[in-house]
């Protein structure tokens, strides 16, 4: 239903939908229709013009009825197509999903069997099919099916690959499932929708295929009717009665245009890439709609943020993904960012310089200031400006943030000439000693390197690299160790440490993991639902938890010399945060909660050098 | 019957290799090599090391999902040659719970096909009685029966990796082959799902074999733990051994790496320690180029397993005493 309602909600699909249907119908309804024998010759009015009486379309050149011959041929053309668009679907798709599990020689032999028909242009093929066959409707419609075989088969192979090598195909051979039994109940559900956009997209080349069959002679034998053998017959009087050629060239015109339209929708709807919006190009910086803006704070804070909020406008729901979130952060300081997946500490890091993707992301309030200047207040010129020489991001996996096909020290030179004027030698050196900086053995080498030559520990060296390319103040890192080996990680997080307090740089580290930012941050902010629950001195925070979810969340994470024992767990899950509840979001998983804990907003209480926002934190009676 | 319930022999396996048309060697790439161990009944294995050190590839050889390059895997005293029909042949002893639980389970199938589906292959039960055994699944894994329609999508991690834990279970095998279980799940669900699977290893007397990169989640769990590099066994032994007293020098960097609360950052190892090229492997010790204790012996010659206490074995020259 809701496929459905996307293919008609394109315009241009729920025209070719219209179309198409109202030829079908009335092709079907052929026999009941009062229209002419389409067969029944009449010499004497041969070559009618079109709207002649008796005639609505005029005859041709033997005085058959070109109106009743029209929705004969028709009928015959879209049967015949459609026909041997579902042949060439079967036995294609069957070939292309064998191929594909099974691998190996039986994948080698048959696709090069394969690769040999395609080899052949699909109209000498065709001709070559019907030649051994002999002339005749049916033999035309096993020569389209059969030239359009590879087309299916090398389409469907390709995602068989892709699905034959996914877990749950694991999983049901795990289950006893035999080959046959996993190609029928695990591959085909997950191929048919792609069986389904191809075949879609391809019968009006069927049709078109078929009435070029036809049109040679090849096709429908006189005197039946089909579309190509009409614009065969037509053709030879093109100059006399051009109109006996006209009409069957419109109907296979709307016919194909209408299939190709209709197809288009269909794959649009169905294909996942397309439905999530790949198509939609998100807006140079972050949508920013707020009602005021809050009053600069005074400080020494180089980054300073205050209750910002960025929702999610996904059709008519809207994720609150951050909340009202402040902090700052100062010059040579780390703050760190802890919080589990969904908490918005992602997001929060992503709004700062406007990087939400826009559509869905909306920034609804607050104020992030950089030295005292408002980045949600600024051009899309202005934050391109301080992206990268104020403010630089590390991702968490810096094989998908680097350029798979460009050497590493190419891509560091790129971004320097981007912000100054240098030569592409100076350039080049410029970025070996930048690899150098970040302790990349042999950089001189290592930079001709293309990313995927490198370890995950020296790509996330080359990460660091470019970020620090036109000296940020503030370098924001977002799980930059998660993907790397703890003895790795280790070295990447001595090096984060080490470049910040020889450069003096303000580091906002995003991380799921307490040890790490035990290790490496001043002070911390732990996030729950897209608000900071409690923030204050690292140290302080871990020994003696203010927040209950602080508390448990801490017990929650195994300490390695601990022995074997029973970890204390979180019972419950976090809310969705498109429904979140009105007051504390931890509450329904707290064991200590109140009436006053679920009543309202529960407010973010300094008290020194931390804040907590809860009614009844821990260690107070 | 004396037989562990699972014992490895000499196991490896080579991806790769052969010859092409013309007659060159391809390249080859030993993922396992010479792997020998065994698990008691009622026993957790931990399985500990990095990306690439062939954890998974073992994980799946135990499972039958791979077919070993040489060596014997025996399952309740049944050797590799007697289980001929793969999976299916053995499911009903031994089974696999996947790292990524949501992309095991198939997306366009209910939470009821997917768990009827060793219960129809594996032991053929009718469907009064496999209507039975899943609301009994359910209620071992903690979940509720109405999730039975659905699909995998409304699922998050957690709920999916107890889906995943109840189609294991389905066919009643003695072993689980846990393959990094929870290292996609954050800290709070982890612990559920980490004290689930104790709960469950007292209650059906399963024994398990738990594969993760993180070593004080397989501390928590297991009683014994063998620590892999590069695709061999380098210490074996009682997991409060293994880690409070370690043997091998690379144990010893994995542990002081890991991070934790109340310690400093590590900086002794230099900037340069990295694997080696699984292609063009180093002759010795693979972690002689790491180590702060190698010398040309170990660049060498491969140092064989050393019993060190009756539980504690590694394989170096020059083990941490």
């Amino acid at each position: 239903m809701v496929t459905l309602r996307l293919i008609l909600r394109n315009r241009l699909a729920a025209f070719g939908a219209f179309v198409l249907l109202a030829v079908a119908v009335i092709s079907l309804l052929a026999p009941l229709l009062p229209i002419a024998d389409p067969d029944l010759t009449a010499p004497a009015n041969r070559l009618k013009l079109p709207f002649s009486e008796g005639a609505l379309l005029g005859t041709d050149h033997l005085g058959r009825d070109l109106l009743s011959r029209l929705i004969w041929g028709t009928r015959l053309s879209l049967f015949v197509g459609i026909a041997a668009a579902v042949i060439a679907a079967v036995i294609g798709s069957a070939i292309g999903i064998v191929a594909g599990f099974y691998g190996g020689r039986t994948d080698g032999v048959i696709m090069r069997g394969i690769d040999m028909l395609m080899a052949f242009p699909y109209i000498l093929l065709a001709l070559a099919i019907v030649a051994v066959l002999g002339p005749g409707l049916l033999n035309a419609l096993y020569a389209v099916a059969a030239v359009n075989i590879p087309f299916f088969a090398r389409n469907i192979r390709g995602v068989t690959v892709s699905i034959a090598h996914r877990e749950f195909v694991d999983a049901a051979k795990l289950a006893g499932m035999n080959g046959p039994r996993i190609i029928v109940s695990e591959i085909l559900p997950n191929v048919l929708p792609v069986i389904v956009i191809t075949m879609s997209t391809t019968i009006g080349w069927m049709i078109l295929e078929t009435a070029g069959l036809s049109f040679l002679g090849l096709g429908s034998q006189p005197p039946q009717a089909d579309l190509g053998s009409m614009l065969g017959e037509g053709r030879k009087l093109l100059i006399t009665a051009p109109h006996a050629s006209i009409v069957p060239g419109l109907m296979i015109f709307a016919i194909v245009m209408s299939v190709n339209l209709l197809g288009d929708g269909i794959r649009d709807a169905l294909d996942p890439r397309l439905r999530s919006g790949a198509l939609s190009r998100p807006a140079a910086a972050t949508l920013v709609e707020r009602s005021d803006i809050p009053e600069r704070q005074a400080g020494d804070a180089l980054l300073d943020v205050q209750s910002l909020q960025t929702d999610f406008q996904v059709g008519k729901r809207t994720y609150k993904a951050v909340g009202g979130v402040s902090f700052h952060v100062k010059p040579g300081e780390c703050l760190g960012i802890i919080g589990e997946s969904g908490s918005g500490k992602s997001v929060t890091a992503l709004s700062l310089a406007g990087l939400v993707a826009s559509p869905p992301g909306v920034i609804t309030g607050g104020a992030v200031r950089m030295g005292g200047e408002d980045t949600l207040s600024m051009t899309g010129d202005e934050l391109r400006h301080i992206r990268g020489k104020r403010i630089a991001y590390i991702f968490q996996d810096p094989l998908t943030t680097l350029h798979p096909l460009y050497r590493v020290g190419d891509q560091l030179s790129e971004a320097i000439r981007c912000h100054r004027p240098v030569s592409r030698q100076d350039a080049w050196e410029h970025a070996v000693s930048l690899l150098e900086q970040v302790r990349i053995p042999n950089a001189a080498s290592r930079a001709k390197a293309y990313p995927h030559e490198l370890s995950g520990g020296m790509r996330q060296r080359v990460g660091i690299a470019l970020a620090l390319i036109n000296e940020p103040e503030i370098i924001v890192a977002d799980e930059p160790t998660t993907a790397l080996d703890v003895t790795v990680q280790a070295q990447v997080l001595a090096l984060l440490d080490d470049l910040r307090r020889e450069r003096n740089l303000a580091l906002l580290f995003i991380t799921h993991d307490f040890g790490v930012v035990a290790q490496l941050c001043d002070r911390v902010a732990v996030m729950y639902a897209g608000r900071v629950v409690e923030t204050g001195p690292t140290a302080d925070v871990l020994a003696n938890p203010f927040h209950p979810y602080t508390r448990r969340l801490i017990d929650c994470v195994p300490e390695l010399g601990g022995g074997r024992r029973i970890l204390s767990a979180i019972p419950g899950l976090p809310p969705a945060v498109d429904d979140l509840p009105a007051g504390c979001a931890f509450a329904p998983r707290c064991d200590k909660v109140s009436d006053a804990c679920t009543a309202s907003q529960v407010a973010l209480i300094p008290s020194g050098a931390r804040a907590v926002r809860c009614v009844a934190p821990e260690g107070r009676p | 019957m004396n037989a562990p319930p699972l014992s490895v022999m000499n196991l490896e396996k080579t991806f790769g290799g052969g010859r092409t048309l013309l007659g060159q060697v391809k390249p080859s790439v030993h993922a396992v090599q010479d792997m020998t161990f065994s698990v008691e009944p009622g026993e957790t294995l931990g399985i500990v090391g990095e990306s690439g050190c062939g954890k998974s590839t073992l994980a799946r050889m135990l499972v039958g999902l791979l077919p070993p390059t040489s060596g014997d895997i025996e399952i309740e005293g049944t050797t590799m040659s007697e289980r001929a029909g793969g999976p299916a042949d053995f499911g009903r002893q031994i089974q696999y719970v996947f790292q990524d639980s949501l992309s095991s389970l198939n997306p366009r199938k209910t939470i009821r096909q997917i768990l009827e589906a060793p219960l129809i292959h594996l032991l053929g039960m009718d469907a009064a009685t496999r209507r039975a055994r899943i609301a009994e699944l359910l209620d071992a894994v903690n979940l509720r029966p109405e999730f039975l329609n659905r699909f995998p999508h409304e699922f998050s991690g957690g709920q999916a990796q107890r889906i995943g834990l109840a189609r294991a279970l389905a066919a009643s095998p003695r072993i689980l082959v846990l393959d990094e279980p929870v290292s996609a799940l954050d800290v709070s669900v982890q612990a559920q799902i980490l004290n689930l699977l104790s709960e469950l290893r007292k209650v059906l007397n399963l024994t398990y074999v738990f594969i993760s990169h993180d070593l004080a989640v397989v501390e928590a769990v297991s009683d014994r733990v063998a620590v892999l590099y590069f695709g061999r066994i380098v210490e074996l032994g009682r997991a409060e051994c293994v880690f409070s007293t370690p043997k091998h020098p690379y144990t010893d960097l994995l542990s002081r790496s890991a991070p934790s609360v109340g310690r400093p950052l590590l900086r002794t190892e230099a900037a340069a320690s990295e694997l080696p090229d699984p292609l063009h492997p180093p002759p010795g010790c693979a972690f002689a180029a790491r180590c702060p204790r190698a010398d040309d012996l170990c660049r060498s010659a491969t140092p064989e397993m050393n019993q060190h206490t009756e539980t504690h074995e590694a394989a170096c020259y020059h083990p941490i005493d």
